[in-house]
C-alpha cells in the first residue's frame, strides 16, 4: 500500500465530514431554525384571523360562511354526540378498505407486467384502455348495480387507485438498472431474492408517486361518492346538513376532508422517509 | 492478509501449497451478433494464478470475453474449459466479475452490499462480521454502516471489490475496474489489487484500456484484435513494479507498435 492510500483511507474525519454538511439548518440558533419551522404556518393563521374578525363585524353572512368559532363549536357539538366520529370512521374504512383493494391489485398486475413480456402483452392494452373511462362517470351504473351499499363506495375507490399504482409499478419495476439486475445474477442470487433484493426496492420510489396520486385520487371519489349514495360518511354528513342549512357541519365536513387529506399525506411521506432512506433525496444527517 | 485470514471459516488453500487459483483453457472460442462476428475462433491458456491483462481497441470484443469467462453470455462455437473440464466450473462462486461501474445496491448499506457477495452457505450470524474484515481489507472498515451513495468513485469501487472477493474467488475477471477513476485513485487502486493478488494468488484477467496499467500489473498482456489474439507479451519483471522504468519503457513501446500496427 502506499502512503498516499493510507493516508487518505485512515483519516477518521473524511468521509463523516460530508454527512453534517448535508443539514441546511446545520449550524444556525435556535431561534432561526423555529422560523423555518413556523413560517408555512403563518399566512393560514393570518386567513382564519381575519376570517374570524370579518365574519364577527358581519362582513360575511352566517348563512354564506360561518365564522371559524362557529365551525370549531359545531365541530365540538360534533364530536360530542359522537357522529363525527361515527362519520370519520365510516370514510376513513371506506378510503382505507378501496385503497387495500385497489392498490393491491394494481400493484401484483404492476409487478407481473414488469417482468413478464407475456403478461404484459395479455393484459396491458385492456388495462389502458380501461383507463380512459372516467371512473366517476360510473356512478350511475355503480348505483344501479350496487344500490348506495358500501360495494359502490369500494368499488368506485379500488377503480380509482388502481391506476395510478399499476403505471407506476410497472414503470418503475421496468426502469430498475438492469447492469444491477445483471449483477445480481453474476452473485448467484435466485429470482426470488433477486426480486426482494434488487427489482422490488429499485422499483420503490416510483411506486411511491404512484402512491401519491392515489391519495389523491382515493379522496376524491369517495368524497363524490359519499356526496351522491351514501347512509354515512363525512359526504353524506354535509349533505344532511345542506338539507337543514346548517352551513357551520358543511364547512366542518369541508375542512375535515382536507385534514384527513393532509393527514395521509404526511403518513405516506414518513413512509417513503423511512423506505427510501438510501435515496439521496432522504438522506438524513448521521449523529 | 491478516483480517481476513482469521475470518475465512473454510480451510484456505494457501500461496504456498496447491493453487488456488483456477486454470482456464479456452479452445476456438467465437461468438457473434448478427452477422458481426466479435470473437472468432479464439484461443487462450491461462495457467491457474496468473495475472493476464487484455487490451485492444474499443469495440474489439474485450467485454465480451469477459461475459463468456464469467457465464454471462453463451459462445456461438467453441467452448471454455476450468481446470480441463469443460463448460462453468461446479462453483459458480469460484469465479467472479467486477465491471467497470460499482454497481452496488443503493438501497443497501455498504456492509450488506459486500454481504451479497459471500457464499450461500455462509452462516447469517457469520455474514456482517465477515462482510466488515472484507471492508477491513480495502481499507473501509469503518464504513460498513454507510449509504454507497456517500461514497466517493474510488472507494465504491473498493468496495465492490471486497463484494468480488468475498467468496474467496478462484478467478476474479476485472472489466475496466478503474476505468473511472481520476489517476490517483487508479494508482491507490492497482496496488491495492496487486497486493491482494499476491496474498490471494487467485487467477486475475484484467481488461483494461491503459497500456502502463497491463504492464504495471500483469505477468503476461495480450492483445485483442479483429476477433482473435494478436499478441502475447510475457511480462517477467519482478513486483512491486517501479512506474517509469526502463524496461517497462520498452514493453510499453512493444504494445503501442502492435497496437497500431492491426
Ligand atoms: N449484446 C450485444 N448485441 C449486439 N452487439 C454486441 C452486443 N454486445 C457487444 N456487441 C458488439 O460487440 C463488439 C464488441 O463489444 P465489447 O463490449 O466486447 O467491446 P470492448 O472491447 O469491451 O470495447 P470497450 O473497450 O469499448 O469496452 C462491439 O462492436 C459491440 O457493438
Ligand atoms: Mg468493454
Amino acid at each position: 500500500m502506499s502512503l498516499v492510500e493510507r493516508s487518505a483511507w485512515f483519516r477518521p474525519g473524511r468521509g463523516q465530514a460530508r454527512s453534517p454538511s448535508r443539514d441546511p439548518a446545520g449550524g444556525r440558533s435556535g431561534l432561526a431554525r423555529l422560523e423555518t419551522r413556523l413560517a408555512g404556518w403563518v399566512l393560514p393563521v393570518l386567513l382564519v384571523a381575519s376570517w374570524e374578525v370579518l365574519s364577527r363585524w358581519g362582513y360575511i353572512a352566517p348563512n354564506v360562511l360561518p365564522a371559524p368559532s362557529a365551525v370549531a363549536l359545531a365541530g365540538w357539538q360534533a364530536l360530542k354526540s359522537g357522529e363525527l366520529v361515527h362519520h370519520m370512521s365510516v370514510s376513513t374504512a371506506r378510503a382505507l378498505a378501496g385503497l387495500l383493494v385497489g392498490g393491491v391489485i394494481g400493484l401484483v398486475f404492476g409487478i407481473a407486467n414488469g417482468l413478464s413480456s407475456l403478461s404484459h402483452r395479455y393484459t396491458d392494452t385492456t388495462l389502458q384502455m380501461v383507463r380512459n373511462v372516467p371512473h366517476l362517470a360510473l356512478i350511475p351504473l355503480v348505483i344501479l348495480w350496487f344500490g348506495i351499499d358500501e360495494e359502490a363506495k369500494l368499488f368506485l375507490v379500488a377503480l380509482g387507485v388502481f391506476f395510478p399504482i399499476y403505471i407506476n409499478t410497472l414503470h418503475g419495476v421496468r426502469t430498475v438498472d438492469p447492469q444491477l439486475i445483471e449483477m445480481g445474477r453474476v452473485y448467484g442470487m435466485t429470482p426470488l431474492t433477486l426480486f426482494r433484493k434488487v427489482i422490488l426496492p429499485g422499483a420503490l420510489p416510483s411506486i411511491f408517486v404512484g402512491l401519491r396520486f392515489a391519495l389523491g385520487i382515493m379522496w376524491l371519489t369517495l368524497i363524490v361518492a359519499e356526496t351522491i349514495a351514501a347512509s354515512a360518511g363525512l359526504g353524506y354528513m354535509a349533505m344532511q346538513a345542506r338539507e337543514f342549512l346548517l352551513v357551520d357541519v358543511v364547512v366542518l365536513a369541508i375542512l375535515i376532508y382536507a385534514l384527513l387529506g393532509k393527514l395521509a399525506d404526511v403518513l405516506t411521506a414518513a413512509l417513503e422517509h423511512r423506505c427510501l432512506q438510501w435515496h439521496p433525496a432522504f438522506h438524513t444527517p448521521k449523529s | 492478509m491478516t483480517a481476513f485470514a482469521s475470518v475465512a471459516a473454510e480451510p484456505v488453500p494457501s500461496a504456498a501449497g496447491t493453487p488456488h487459483g483456477l486454470d482456464l483453457r479456452i479452445n476456438r472460442l467465437s461468438r457473434q451478433f448478427g452477422d458481426k462476428r466479435v470473437l472468432e475462433r479464439l484461443d487462450l491458456t491461462i495457467p491457474a494464478g496468473q495475472f493476464v491483462a487484455v487490451i485492444g481497441k474499443s469495440g474489439c470484443g474485450k467485454s465480451t470475453l469477459l461475459r463468456l469467462i464469467g457465464g454471462l453470455d453463451q459462445p456461438s462455437g467453441g467452448d471454455i474449459a476450468f481446470e480441463g473440464r469443460n463448460g462453468p466450473p461446479a462453483d459458480r462462486e469460484a469465479i467472479r466479475l467486477m465491471f467497470q461501474e460499482p454497481r452496488l445496491l443503493p438501497w443497501q448499506r455498504v456492509g450488506a452490499n459486500v454481504e451479497v457477495g459471500l457464499p450461500a452457505r455462509t452462516p447469517p450470524a457469520e455474514r456482517a462480521a465477515r462482510a466488515r474484515a472484507l471492508l477491513g481489507e480495502v481499507g473501509l472498515a469503518d464504513r460498513a454502516g454507510e449509504w454507497p451513495a456517500v461514497l466517493s468513485g474510488g472507494q465504491k469501487q473498493r468496495v465492490a471489490l471486497a463484494r468480488a472477493l468475498a467468496s474467496r474467488p478462484r478467478l476474479l475477471a476485472l472489466d475496466e475496474p478503474l476505468g473511472a477513476l481520476d489517476a490517483l485513485t487508479r494508482i491507490e487502486m492497482q496496488g491495492l489489487i496487486e497486493r491482494i493478488w499476491l496474498e490471494q494468488r487467485f487467477t486475475a484477467l484484467l481488461v483494461t484500456h491503459d497500456v502502463a496499467e497491463a504492464l504495471a500489473l500483469a505477468d503476461r498482456v495480450i492483445l485483442l484484435d479483429q476477433g482473435r489474439i494478436a499478441f502475447d507479451l510475457d511480462v517477467p519483471l519482478p513486483r512491486p513494479r517501479r512506474r517509469g522504468s526502463a524496461e517497462l519503457a520498452a514493453l510499453e513501446e512493444r504494445l503501442l507498435t502492435h497496437l497500431f500496427a492491426g
